[in-house]
């Protein structure tokens, strides 16, 4: 054996061995399907695989136990006549749309009170977040429990303040119900609001406000003119995002009300679930949630468009 | 600052800045007072003359006790706790693939996945439940934690995939293809040179997903059904109200037991969690 055999041999010892596997991920095609194949299954087993199978339950007649032969659109038929349904239609609109009115002006409002340097700032923005940080139920009950007629510290501290002479049931006229379930979605989503826009604030630069304030435009004209234009881009993505999670709400009003009194804070989700797992009428409570599919594909389809015209710009 | 008068400081600043603090973060406050108020007091209708509404002057453990030692509470942090780590393990390593392959990686298809994982970002968990509560229950997944542990990245992996995107991207290629001059395979140099410096957004994919499975309700309320099994959010707004009779200060015990994991990761890493919020709508 030669010596130069043995340092040829030696060094192929240390070379990188290099095998099929390794080989076909130094394709990206390969690599990528490979990187990608845990998410794909994931997702497509529960999800889409469930959206084909909620399509299907909305067109059969199935109830808990009983696989349910095909009928055609008559879930929707009889969802069209229902009356209650229409009452949480009308009422998810007005919870969506009064809620994130409300959410986005308070909390531009607070984000532009945090965008002041103060000491103990960062404190602050910490600490504003646990509304949002804090799973919902549970601090739902919190509210339940401050909404409570008999209990309530809301009730009585109104009533020192002078403001009213009898007891308010918050959660218990249908009217205020609505109302009430409204506040306390704006308590949760504002700070999410806040933060966000807070971080798109930070991003324009101050510069630009103050060559506005040296050419004499006011504070308002300033904000009009100068911040909410840059802020915008920010602001409708944090709101499609608010929409959609909003209108798909459930939590919330099932701890508050669960759609009551009355039906009067009925909402899509909650009206599924009632019918759906509380009656055991799949078929028609799938038929239910598979109703807000529409409006949620329009609003993603506007929040994809968007967010593709600024990646453009 | 507001230039000007001081009162208009206290106007426009101070004033609107503190109605705002005391109105997001009285509940909370509200919580901790009820959970350690004596039942005789918290069952004083408001009108009652004696009704001391901001503080109590005979605290009392009692709730916290009888929560802890009556009822399941402490199996059910314990579930809520498996589930939420399990579930948001799984998400990071899914997402962190699959970001680095849309965000590095050239194949055909890329921009549809891409839609396709934002599209699933953005399905409310509200739309689903009732054919996957089929589904988990021919899978024979029903009222096991594995139900949730593998649901809850439905809603976890696309975010986690949508926010490590916007790291990866931001790291040079260059220093990747040095790695790969050296001799360094595809692989290697995503696992050695592109993890650790992507590690501040794996750790704000982590921490956000890691709430919101904690967070999450509807899906832990219909697969769960017996009380050994349920997550903290069901269990005790479900088993603490027996009939009609709300149980206010174990609950509100409960309520501000059970968020105390949240707000304790939440504590150490606000910074990462603010990250991870506002990089999750930046897109």
């Amino acid at each position: 054996m030669a010596v130069s055999d043995l340092v040829t041999r030696q060094a192929f010892a240390d070379a990188p061995q290099r095998g099929a596997a390794t080989r076909l991920l130094e394709d990206e095609r390969w690599l990528a399907a490979v990187l990608l194949l845990p998410t794909v299954v994931l997702l497509g087993l529960f999800i889409a695989y469930p959206f084909v199978e909620g399509v299907w339950l909305a067109v059969t007649n199935a109830t808990v136990g009983v696989p349910g032969k095909f009928v055609g659109l008559a879930n929707f038929e009889a969802l069209w006549n229902d009356s209650i349904f229409r009452t949480a239609v009308y009422n998810t609109f007005i919870y969506t749309a009064v809620a994130t009115v409300f959410k986005l002006g308070l909390g531009l409002w607070l984000a532009l009170l945090l965008n002041r340097n103060f000491r103990g700032k960062a404190f602050t923005r910490a600490f504003i977040l646990l509304p949002f940080i804090i799973p919902t139920v549970l601090s739902t009950f919190a509210w339940k429990w401050m909404f409570d007629p008999t209990f309530s510290v809301i009730n009585w501290t109104l009533f020192h303040f002078g403001l009213i002479h009898s007891r308010i049931n918050w959660l218990g006229e249908p009217d205020l119900a609505l109302i009430s379930v409204i506040i306390v979605n704006v308590w949760r989503g504002v700070p999410f609001f806040a933060i966000s826009l807070l971080a798109g604030l930070q991003t324009i630069n101050p510069e630009l406000e103050e060559a506005a304030a040296i050419d004499g435009a006011r504070a308002w004209q300033r904000f009009w003119h100068v911040t909410w234009p840059l802020l915008l881009p920010v602001t409708m993505v944090v709101m499609l995002f608010s929409i959609i999670q909003t209108f798909a709400d459930f939590q919330l009003v099932y701890v508050l009300t669960g759609g009551g009194p009355a039906n009067a804070t009925q909402l899509f989700a909650t009206y599924a679930y009632q019918i759906g797992v509380g009656t055991g009428l799949l078929s028609q409570g799938a038929a239910v949630s598979l109703a807000m599919f529409p409006f949620l594909l329009i609003v993603v389809v506007v929040q994809l468009l968007y967010i593709r015209r600024v990646e453009v710009h | 600052m507001i230039e000007g008068a001081k009162w208009r400081r206290w106007v426009y600043f101070y004033i609107p800045l503190s109605a705002f603090i005391i109105w997001l973060l009285f509940p909370f406050y509200w919580m901790l007072v009820t959970s350690v108020r004596p039942d005789r007091e918290l069952y004083r209708p408001w009108m009652a003359p004696n009704y001391t509404p901001f503080w109590t002057l005979h605290p009392t453990l009692r709730h916290i006790t009888d929560l802890l030692t009556g009822t399941l509470f402490i199996r059910w942090m314990a579930n809520t706790l498996f589930i939420a780590c399990v579930a948001t393990l799984i998400s990071l390593f899914c997402g962190i693939l699959a970001g680095y392959a849309l965000s590095r990686l050239k194949f055909r298809f890329a921009g549809a996945l891409g839609t396709g994982i934002f599209i699933t970002y953005l399905v409310p968990q509200t739309l689903l439940f009732i054919p996957l509560a089929n589904i988990i229950r021919n899978f024979h997944l029903g009222d096991t934690p594995w139900a949730l542990i593998l649901t809850y990245p439905t809603f976890l992996i696309p975010f986690c995939t949508w926010l490590l995107m916007g790291y990866f991207k931001a790291i040079p290629r260059e220093l990747e293809e040095c790695a790969r001059i050296d001799g360094a395979t595809r692989w290697k140099a995503m696992l050695y040179i592109i993890m650790p410096i992507a590690v501040p957004g794996i750790l704000s994919a982590g921490i956000f997903a890691f709430t919101l499975s904690w967070n999450e309700y509807i899906y832990a309320l219909v697969f769960l059904s017996s009380a050994e099994q349920k997550t903290v959010s069901v269990g005790v707004t479900s088993e603490l109200v027996r009939g009609d009779v709300f149980y206010w200060g174990q609950l509100m015990a409960g309520a501000l037991l059970g968020s105390i994991p949240v707000a304790f990761i939440y504590s150490f890493f606000v910074e990462y969690y603010v990250a991870g919020l506002t990089g999750s709508v930046k897109g």
